[in-house]
């Protein structure tokens, strides 16, 4: 088993009054594919925007490399390697792929951007991914279909020295082809040596591409367990009861309606 | 999008070795039949930018042309003093493409413009006693409000703005005499400081900035009037800063320009299509490029020969490219080029497509949307500069009336969208042209201001009806 790149210690979050987030814990490591699941609600999204430094966290710790780290904005995120595929695509449809790719992080100088530089790197990343869905780079995003998007969305995640690439709902949207093709693509990253975490809701998806799948129940993580170890039917019982067996909560009923 | 889809499945069966080189070997140089192809499609799907405009324009010369029985339309003089007339509001329109790129509106613009002309003709009447002008207390709260807006443009990150403000505050605390040079850059500084009070309020703050500008926009108004008088008029009595909008460049120097500006262009052009291609990036098919630039070279040539012949009906020669095509073409070309090249031009059309992406992207979301309406304001500023010139004073009306919707008519009617993320700096001109166009044009067919109004409102409404039609349509292609 490979280093833990990202760790979160009993990491919470509340948004005024209604806590989404208790005592979260979730290791992410290099060459893997973490799957995080749970029901509409429980909090995934908001992991990740913690995670990714949109959401400032109310409690517990981020380690990355074992170093506790301090994520209070988008590019302290970035900067540590952790690039994010949102859920709500982040792309501004007026630019174009090159553009969008490189967005807050443009080559060349501040008064004369390097173009051609861009053009070749952003052509190359999508090679390297094998991505054959777009005619041409300097397509605006605008005239994109949901998978070319989802693609460029996530070309632009590997441009970058990434470590960590958190994918939310990355299929959601997508076609039968499409997300075969962006499955590929996962397993592609974790080959490559990146620590993936995959946000899904198709357990035919997580258990054909994760290496581990970890559980949120309600802002709880209740199982964080290698996927050989568990069964589709432990995993659905964990997202909708908290609890399989052995696995879970000792008393799941416990925090409903809390 | 039926096109990748089949594409892609015929790779699909290619196998993996053929993946990789699949993308983007086809589609970096096109033919000009694909470039064509590809412009009608983006057409359909409602990217037309200018092009409405354009041929907007291009009927109302034939219109006026032919329905002026008297030959006064068409003549050189009308036409050099369409440019001279339209050139102020024009460059008004071009600073608001810039908030108008963010999603957001600067109903000030005119009136901040006004203000900067107010202050300009005070300092220039007053010898650049300003103090002795405008009485100690209004004067104290004037610097006073020049170095509060310094420091909220250091609080919003825009640092050039805190600079120009304090500049602007010196320029009058310490009294430099009045000289032509002076007011014009005193007044480009008022409008900075304008641009960072708005831009504070709007971005820092989070007022709408419908809401902020049209408070200002009402406050300027009355800032004119103190500053003036009712009834009042400052005259701008200075040959500099009158050959402004009514000077004209020498025979010689018409020339100079022509061959500065459509050589400068086919150079940029021409170079930047054989670096593109020499480096295997997306380019337009040369044919097409080659045409795009040999109409400008020969269009401009047309232009500097006849403004170069003698328009004058009278005695004395009027001859020569008006000034304000010079300043209109420096604005442009500097516009153009901070909103293509540069990481802030960058920024402002992410800001203006998506700015929770733009966030996203680590981008100061706050300083860029601060940051435009100080351009907006400051190129208003320049805007006074040429509309006051041209008629030689300052009025408390200066900025007031039409001049601001007109500005916004003009980007509008260009192509610039109001719904944020979509135009250029070049729209405003076009737009400004065709506005010019229909003003001049119907005041000499002897029509009542009345007619003038509505036919104005009638193009602006048609513009802003293809603006959104055109964003519906590439809604609608994107799925
Ligand atoms: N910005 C926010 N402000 C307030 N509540 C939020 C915000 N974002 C998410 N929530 C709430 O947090 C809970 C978890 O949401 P989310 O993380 O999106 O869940 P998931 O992605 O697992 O479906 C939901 O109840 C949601 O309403
Ligand atoms: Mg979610």
């Amino acid at each position: 088993m490979s280093e833990p790149i990202l760790q979160l210690r009993s990491v919470s979050k509340s948004f005024g009054a209604v806590q989404v987030l208790h005592d979260v814990d979730l290791t992410v490591r290099a060459g893997e594919v973490t799957a995080l699941v749970g029901d509409n609600g429980a909090g995934k999204s908001t992991l990740v925007k913690c995670v990714a430094g949109i959401h400032p966290i109310d409690g517990g710790e981020i380690l990355f490399d074992g170093d506790p780290v301090a994520l209070h904005s988008p590019s302290d995120a970035s900067r540590l390697g952790i690039e994010v595929v949102y859920q709500d695509l982040a792309l501004a449809d007026n630019l174009d792929i090159v553009q969008n790719m490189f967005l807050g992080r443009e080559r060349g100088r501040p008064w004369l951007l390097d173009e051609a530089d861009m053009e070749q790197a952003a052509r190359r990343t999508l090679a390297s991914l094998s991505v054959r869905t777009v005619t041409s780079v300097r397509t605006p995003v605008a005239s994109l279909s949901g998978g070319q998007r989802q693609t460029v969305a996530i070309a632009k995640a590997v441009l970058w020295d990434s470590r960590v690439v958190l994918l939310d709902e990355p299929t959601a949207a997508l076609g039968v082809a499409q997300t075969r093709q962006v499955l590929d693509l996962v397993r592609r990253l974790a080959e490559q040596g990146i620590g993936v975490v995959l946000i899904s809701h198709n357990m035919a998806d997580v258990f054909e591409v994760a290496d581990r799948i970890a559980t949120l129940y309600l802002g709880r993580m209740v199982a964080e367990v290698p996927t050989r170890d568990v069964t589709h039917g432990q995993v659905v019982e964990l997202i909708t009861a908290g609890r399989s067996g052995d696995l879970g909560l000792a008393r799941p009923e416990g925090v409903v309606g809390q | 999008m039926t096109a990748p889809e089949t594409h892609k499945s015929a790779a699909e069966k290619a196998g993996p070795g053929n993946r990789a080189a699949d993308f983007g070997i086809d589609t970096t140089a096109r033919t000009t039949g694909e470039a064509i192809r590809g412009y009608l499609r983006g057409l359909r799907n409602g990217e037309l930018g200018s092009l409405p405009a354009l041929l907007g324009l291009a009927a109302l010369f034939v219109l006026f042309t032919i329905l002026d029985s008297g030959g006064t339309f068409p003549s050189l003089l009308n036409l050099a003093n369409l440019l001279q007339q339209g050139a102020g509001r024009t460059i008004i329109a071009m600073g608001l493409v810039f908030v108008l790129l963010t999603g957001e509106i600067d109903l000030a613009a005119g009136t901040a413009s006004g203000l900067a002309a107010a202050l300009m003709a005070l300092h220039l009447v007053s010898g650049g006693n300003m103090l002795g002008a405008m009485g100690g207390f209004v004067f104290a709260v004037l610097i006073v409000a020049m170095l509060v807006a310094a420091a909220l443009a250091i609080w919003v990150r825009v640092w050039a703005g805190a600079v120009v403000s304090v500049l602007t505050a010196a320029i009058l605390l310490v009294g430099v005499p009045a000289n032509p040079w002076i007011e014009m850059l005193l007044a480009v500084g008022v409008g900075v400081v304008v641009g960072c009070l708005t831009g504070f309020l709007v971005a820092r703050v989070g007022m709408p900035s419908f809401v902020v500008t049209l408070a200002l926009f009402i406050t300027w108004q009355g800032v004119i009037l103190q500053l003036i008088g009712d009834g009042g008029t400052l005259g701008l009595r200075d040959p500099v800063i009158n050959a402004v909008a009514n000077g004209n460049l020498s025979t010689v120097g018409s020339w100079v320009l022509f061959v500065v500006a459509a050589g400068g262009y086919a150079a940029v052009k021409l170079l930047q299509q054989r670096a593109r291609l020499h480096k295997g990036l997306v380019a337009q098919p040369t044919g097409l490029v080659l045409i795009k630039v040999g109409a400008v070279v020969v269009l401009g040539a047309v232009a500097t020969f006849l403004l170069t012949q003698d328009r004058s009906p009278g005695v004395i020669a009027i001859s020569g490219i008006p000034y304000v095509v010079p300043i209109v073409l420096v604005l442009l070309v500097l516009g153009t080029y901070v909103l293509d090249r540069t990481r802030f031009g960058r920024h402002v059309y992410a800001v203006g497509g998506n700015r929770e992406a733009a966030r996203r992207a680590g981008i100061d979301v706050v300083r860029i949307r601060a940051a435009v309406f100080v351009i907006s304001s400051a190129f208003a500023a320049i805007g006074a500069i040429v509309y006051s010139s041209k008629v030689g004073s300052v009025s408390p009306a200066a900025g007031g009336g039409n001049t601001l919707l007109f500005a916004v008519g003009a980007a509008v009617i260009g192509g610039t969208s109001l719904f944020g993320g979509r135009g250029r700096v070049s729209n405003a001109v076009i737009g400004g042209a065709v506005l010019a166009t229909v003003e001049n044009g119907l005041g000499l067919l002897k029509q009542p201001a009345a007619v003038v109004f509505i036919i104005t409102g009638l193009v602006l409404l048609l513009a802003a009806g293809v603006d959104v039609l055109s964003r519906r349509k590439s809604a609608a292609a994107g799925r």
